[in-house]
């Protein structure tokens, strides 16, 4: 009995491990796999920029640098070259737990439009670096 | 100690950022969107009427909603009565608390709602609808209806969905007064959408995104013993919500009334204003910036 219990906690500790990890990284690989209707709009990129400093720039910073006991900085490489997919899932789910709400609100096209302009946070050759 | 409660007052007004108010369109129906944890939102929700036989009224309420977690959000409301020819009371207080059952979105997502009020019979603020409350009850005189008292426990249960930039919401009430009064019910039902869905590249007040119409359904289904539609009121309300480039949001709902026991017009306006993470700058302040 005592056997069959730290098997059942083993494997509950071995599910809930793998459901950690970024919430960028929680995202569903069909989700991920998503394009960005948006992708390369300028349109898209300057009215991303009004709702990211509308929705996201009190915690992440105006240009998504971060705030120090804040949210974590989004102008960094393996956020800006995330999959826009990726991205998309994050904002509409958020991480409760976390402390970041969804943004399940928005429609979608200002979801993706949000998206557009984190991934223009850096320029594209530095996002592989 | 006073200086620092000083401080907290204007703090809202002065050293915190602004978002965009996160109430929704609706007045009566709640969907699962929550506050931001840290996030606190002012907001004042009044209603006024002439029921035929009584005094033109105004309810107003004035709510604070804070964000606890990203999954509980707390809120409390101090309600007000003004009568014509009568006289303007404060009428009680409610302390309301939701939870966000599911982490994750899904195609229609459940909230708990559970709400402790203590108001008395003068309240006019019609957050809800739910047994046989009616025009009755909004005609009755000032002087009397204060002297009834109202403490109950009310617990909703929140079902609401996003699809292709819709807001679709229901809500399912079960209401108690703790004075061996029987179980209340009441529903209410809500949809909306953006006049635009996408976002226009520079900032403005009167672009389509920031205007939102709807429409909500909502009444009362009678008590445990006699549960069902005979002798309840039922709203049929459009609603328009404006929010502003400062994040201040603003609403206008009329009301009509459906059945012989509902007021025959209601029209309801409201405003509400985000202040971006209080809980950071007030406990900041407090504990003089150490974490």
């Amino acid at each position: 009995m005592k056997r069959a219990l730290i098997i059942v906690a083993l494997a509950a500790a071995t599910v809930a491990a793998g459901r950690h990890g970024t919430p960028l990284q929680q995202a569903p690989k069909e989700t991920a796999a998503i394009a960005n209707p948006l992708e390369g709009s300028e349109n898209a990129r300057l009215a991303g920029r009004k709702l990211f400093e509308r929705e996201c720039a009190y915690c992440h910073g105006p240009n998504g640098e971060g705030k120090p006991g804040g949210a974590p900085p989004l102008k960094r490489p393996d956020v800006c070259s995330a999959p826009p997919g990726a991205l998309f899932w994050v904002l509409r789910n958020g991480s409760l737990r976390g402390g970041m709400p969804s943004f399940a609100h928005l429609p979608e096209p200002e979801r993706w439009q949000i998206v557009t302009y984190i991934r223009s946070l850096l320029p594209e050759d530095k996002h592989g670096k | 100690m006073r200086n620092r409660l000083h401080q907290l007052s204007v703090l809202a007004c002065l050293s915190c950022g602004i978002a965009a108010a996160g109430e929704g369109a609706f007045f009566i129906t709640y969907t699962h969107q929550m506050e931001e944890p840290g996030n606190l939102e002012f907001a004042n929700s009044s209603v006024t009427g002439a029921p035929s036989g009584g005094s033109g009224f105004i309810g107003s309420a004035a709510e604070f909603e804070y964000g606890v977690k990203g999954w509980w959000t707390t809120e409390a409301y101090l309600d007000g009565a003004f009568s014509s020819g009568q006289s303007t009371v404060f009428t009680g207080f409610r302390l309301e608390n939701r939870f966000r059952v599911l982490p994750r979105e899904h195609w229609i997502n459940p909230v708990l709602y559970v709400e402790f009020e203590d108001i008395n019979g003068a309240d006019k603020s019609l957050l809800e609808v739910v047994g046989h409350d009616g025009v009755d009850d909004l005609k009755q005189p000032v002087a009397d209806a204060r002297k009834e008292k109202e403490r109950e426990i009310e617990a909703k249960l929140i079902l609401s969905s996003y699809a292709k930039g819709w807001t679709i919401a229901e809500n399912l009430i079960a209401e108690k007064n703790l004075a061996h009064e029987p179980y209340e019910f009441g529903y209410s039902l809500g949809v909306s959408r953006p006049l635009a869905l996408a976002a226009s590249p520079r900032p403005c007040n009167f672009c389509p995104e920031n205007l939102q119409a709807g429409l909500e359904m909502y009444g009362g289904l009678g008590t445990h013993a006699d549960f069902g539609l005979h002798d309840t009121s039922h709203y049929l309300a459009p609603v328009l919500s404006w929010t502003l480039m400062n994040g201040t949001q603003l609403r206008i709902e009329p009301s009509f009334g459906l059945t012989d026991t509902s007021a025959r017009f209601l029209l309801r306006f409201g405003i509400s204003y985000e202040v971006a993470q209080f809980g950071r700058a007030a406990r900041k302040m407090f504990t003089g910036g150490i974490r």
